[in-house]
């Protein structure tokens, strides 16, 4: 039997830590302006940005 | 004139022949064996999501719903993030030669044409709308392209949408059906859609940026101007009370991602190597993100611009760089939506004519007359045509509805609700991969029920909005029973319609499906292949597919069925292939086994469903009814083999550790007893010097009566000593043989080990003023008591004291002792100035018959036993013994006994 590769378990990880980031009421908390732009803007821009990053960085990661 | 009429129309021509160029160019890259689809090409390719309805109506949503429109966009980052999940759809795919989405479940409960037909019926009624939107997208863009034109381009019955949507077909048919592929890939598509996604990002992004930075300051200063604004501001903050929507669409677009059929059809049958998923995880929704970063700066840049709602938003991606008459930059737009619409349009038309072809138009064929009175004939010509035709009628159907609805709403939001009718198919995919009870009867209700009631609170409601049928239901419920209300089913009411839709339909659609699939049984084919799916990481050996099949088949037959379907010349290649795997020369040979018909049968299903591709070969194969209980043996054979073959492995795993340690014993041993024998002959050694020289004298004295009195003297003198040392031998081996042996006598008590110093050091003072040598103490008035024999340290200490003597220089030599308690140890040191001991040598001295000093050259100044005697006392009381020296810089003995534990 083919074992769920670590790989797979991380990005799901990141996928199942993206939900709550993304919806509310966690959405809720970014008010006003941050950097000068709207604060929703750059909260939901950045964590999603964040969120490709990881995963770019746990795909590509050589070795595993 | 830039936007000339004319002009316009070649750039089109131009671009979509270079369009074909890359495809024609993937095609015969793909024939030559050397594919051009890398892991970017694949990610990119999934971009066929980002239609024109992303490419003009994003904006249009953000100028009314602020950022919401992202969520379309995030539902799909968070799926594929899913990795496993996808990839197992893949390997089931690959295994079970599955063309596309009707295709999967169909194949996983029981090979069902009906529930084929069933799936085909939704995705077709759900997708030809959204077809129909981009055909309108299309024709808008040229329509605000040709506003600033005065030539009319074509004869007034000629209309524009219609050209393309025939330009659109004849495209798609060209590099759509060239030939019946038995995985049903096409690489030089794959290519082209790639292409297209990257022009469309390029325009979108040029524009962003001309309008952002060239029309107005920058992002901060057109977010500052917006907020200024009343009617703006609340675009840029999240709004909290749609909080429930904003998960519905996330959930809603996750499932589109993978159950659209242009979606399954990129990333599950045109995946030509799995570790490509491994790129498009985040290179796909990196293209997400950058092509949605400028998408609220563009609605408020437009609202800002053309206040008053003068112009559509969703044109704002053209009427914006217009309205500044960058021409050329216009004209990049309208190219980058037209790939948006292409490639949706292509991809998707491609899938569903798939579809219609093996799942609606085969299985009628096959029941009629017609097809079977004419059994010698070549029918992939036949199926090819029926594939055209397919996609000409598709696209013929979203040219009319397009016509039909025009304005109306069912047009423009038809987005969503083609989402909503494909996130239909979830609970039979998800529950067919993951679930093995599920059963056909369970996917057929659930299906029916959550389309039925997509229907009722969607599709029908969304008509009603455009006045084409009464609203009755809408406002009043059905029958006048406001339970019945279209849009807030049985009083729900307070949700956007989407979420609405998403909530009741997939409660029905999920309710339906456990429950039936709870309460029927599965037939044998069924069960054989919901194992097959769910375990699909296990079943990829041939062995468990042909156990299922039992009957009598004849090779003429069965060559005779692909000949009709794949056509002689690819029938024949993909014979001769498989005949190599399974070692034949000439498939002619081969026995008409359950594998050849598997492989018939596999072949089949590439090119006309899984669902057909059984009937055929149950027309030509005399299939042995096994029976649902016989299935369920196998398959549980198959379970239990599995099992007792990892039992197996275990316990020769154990057998192989029991073998080593078994091993690592013998070893322990060997080495045990070849010390034995070193020991002995070590300890015969050092009893035959003493005895040698005793016997040598003694018989010169016997010998010679003639001695001088003198000399005899120094003879009995020497005979005594070795005597001694004799004496002194053999009672330290027995002594040592007893420590070893568990059999020495302790009289073990409460010793003040301060007193046991002094007095072993008293014992020897004389040895010590003898040689010159200082001793130096340096102890406590009394105590610390320990739990020892008294004897034995005494022993130790002397031996220790001796030992130190021995070694040091006459005269200038000096010995210290010091006692000290540390860590709830006494600890005694006896430091010399002697010449100290290489690293070597501190290791060695504990051994037995091993002595300090060269024993070669010099007489041996001991026995070689008293360290080795002492550590195993020491180490008796519970402490160490041990040494601390540099070469030339004296040692340092070191032995320290435990304080006994305090009373509690």
């Amino acid at each position: 039997m083919k074992r769920a590769s670590p790989t797979r378990q991380r990005l799901a990880a990141l996928g199942l830590l993206g939900l709550p980031l993304l919806t509310y009421p966690l959405l809720g908390l970014p008010t006003g302006h941050w950097l000068g732009l709207p604060a929703g803007y750059v909260y939901l821009f950045g964590v999603w940005a964040g969120l490709i990053g990881l995963a770019a960085w746990v795909a590509e990661r050589k070795g595993k | 004139m830039l936007l000339s009429g004319w002009f316009i129309a070649l750039l089109s021509a131009a671009y979509l022949g270079l369009l074909f160029a890359v495809a024609r160019f993937g095609d015969a890259r793909a024939d030559a064996g050397k594919s051009i689809i890398s892991a970017n090409v694949y990610a990119l390719s999934l971009a066929v999501y980002c239609t024109s309805w992303t490419f003009y109506g994003s904006v249009g949503r953000a100028t009314s719903g602020g950022l919401s429109f992202l969520t379309i966009y995030i539902g799909p980052t968070l799926m594929l993030l899913l990795t496993g999940v996808i990839l197992k759809m893949v390997r089931i795919s690959k295994v079970h030669r599955i063309t596309s989405i009707a295709d999967f479940i169909a194949s996983r409960y029981g090979k069902s044409q009906l529930l084929a037909g069933l799936v085909t019926v939704i995705a077709v009624i759900g997708v030809v709308p959204y077809i129909a939107l981009q055909l309108k997208a299309v024709s808008a863009s040229f329509g605000l392209l040709f506003a600033h034109s005065e030539d009319r381009l074509l004869p007034w019955w000629l209309d524009s949408t219609l050209l393309i949507a025939a330009v659109l077909a004849l495209f798609t048919i060209l590099f759509g059906t060239r030939h019946l592929d038995a995985t049903e890939r096409h690489e030089g598509m794959v290519a082209a859609v790639a292409f297209e996604s990257v022009v469309k990002l390029l325009a979108f992004l040029a524009v962003g940026l001309f309008v952002t930075y060239g029309m107005f300051g920058g992002l901060s200063d057109l977010f500052q101007r917006a907020a200024a604004h009343p009617d703006l501001a609340a675009l840029l903050q999240l709004d909290a009370s749609r909080s429930g929507t904003w998960a519905a669409l996330i959930l809603l677009s996750g499932l589109a991602i993978v159950f659209l059929p242009r979606q399954f059809q990129i990333i599950v049958v045109e995946n030509v190597d799995e570790a490509h998923l491994k790129r498009a995880v985040w290179l796909f929704p990196l293209y997400l993100l950058l092509i949605n970063i400028f998408v609220l700066p563009l609605a408020v840049g437009g609202l800002l611009h053309f206040p008053g709602g003068a112009v559509n938003p969703d044109t704002f991606v053209l009427t914006l760089p217009l309205a500044r008459g960058a021409e050329a930059l216009a004209l990049l737009v309208f190219i980058g939506g037209l790939s948006a619409a292409t490639g949706m349009v292509i991809v998707e038309t491609i899938a569903l004519s798939t579809m219609v072809c093996n799942d609606l138009v085969m299985p009628w064929l096959l029941r009629s007359t017609w097809l079977r009175a004419e059994k010698r004939q070549d029918l992939s010509g036949l199926l090819l045509a029926i594939r055209r035709v397919a996609i000409a009628l598709i696209l013929l159907l979203g040219y009319i509805y397009f016509r039909a609805a025009g304005e109306a709403y069912a047009l423009v939001g038809i987005g969503l609700i083609s989402f909503a009718a494909v996130a239909q198919f979830a609970p039979a995919m998800f529950g067919g991969m993951y679930w093995k009870q599920g059963t056909h009867s369970g996917a057929v209700a659930g299906l029916l029920g959550g389309f039925a009631v997509w229907l009722y609170t969607l599709l029908l409601p969304s008509f009603a909005k455009s006045g084409w049928i009464g609203s009755g239901f809408v406002e009043h419920g059905l029958f006048g029973i406001s339970l019945l209300k279209a849009q807030a089913l049985f009083g729900l009411a307070g949700f956007d319609e989407i979420s609405h839709c998403l909530m009741w339909s997939l409660f029905a659609n999920i309710g339906l499906y456990v429950s039936v699939s709870l309460n029927s049984r599965p037939d044998a084919v069924e069960a054989g292949q919901a194992e097959r799916f769910v375990d699909v990481y296990r079943y990829s050996g041939r062995e468990s597919e042909t156990r299922l099949w039992r009957g009598t088949a004849s090779v003429d037959a069965l060559v005779g069925l692909l000949e009709r379907f794949l056509g002689p010349a690819r029938s024949q290649q993909q014979l001769a292939a498989y005949a190599a795997t399974r070692g034949a020369a000439d498939w002619r040979s081969l026995p008409a086994d359950a594998e050849l018909v598997h492989f018939a049968e596999a072949e089949l299903a590439g090119a006309i469903g899984s669902a057909s591709a059984r009937v055929m070969v149950a027309s030509v194969a005399q299939e042995e009814d096994l029976g649902l209980e016989e299935v369920l043996d196998i398959l549980d054979e198959a379970t239990q083999v599995r099992a007792y073959s990892r039992e197996l492995e275990i316990k020769s795993q154990e057998l192989e550790a029991a073998t080593a340690e078994l091993r690592a014993v013998n070893e322990r041993l060997r080495e045990l007893d070849r010390l034995k024998d070193d020991f002995i002959s070590t300890v015969t050694h050092e009893l035959r010097t003493p005895l040698t020289s005793i016997r040598a004298l003694s018989e010169m004295l016997h010998e010679d009566p003639k001695l001088e009195l003198d000399e005899r003297k120094r003879f009995l003198g020497i005979i005594v000593n070795e005597t001694e040392r004799l004496t002194r031998l053999i009672n330290q081996i027995l002594d040592m043989a007893k420590l070893e042996s568990g059999r020495a006598e302790w009289t073990t008590g409460l010793v003040d080990i301060g007193e046991v110093v002094r007095e072993s050091m008293a014992s020897l003072e004389q040895l010590f003023r003898d040689k010159g040598v200082r001793l130096d103490g340096d102890l406590p008035a009394s105590g610390p008591l320990v739990l020892a024999d008294r004897d034995r340290l005494m022993q130790v200490m002397i031996n220790l004291l001796s030992n130190a003597v021995k070694f040091v220089p006459g005269h200038s030599g000096r010995v210290q002792v010091r006692l000290g308690v540390a860590d709830g140890r006494v600890r005694v040191e006896v430091a010399d100035n002697g010449p100290g001991l290489t690293a070597e040598e501190g290791a060695v001295i504990f051994e037995k018959f091993r002595q300090g000093g060269n024993t070669m050259t010099a007489k041996p100044q001991g026995t070689g036993l008293g360290l080795p005697i002492s550590r195993q006392i020491v180490e008796y009381f519970g402490g160490n013994l041990w040494v601390e020296s540099q070469p030339g810089e004296g040692a340092n003995f070191i032995f320290t006994v435990p304080l006994p534990a305090p009373e509690a």
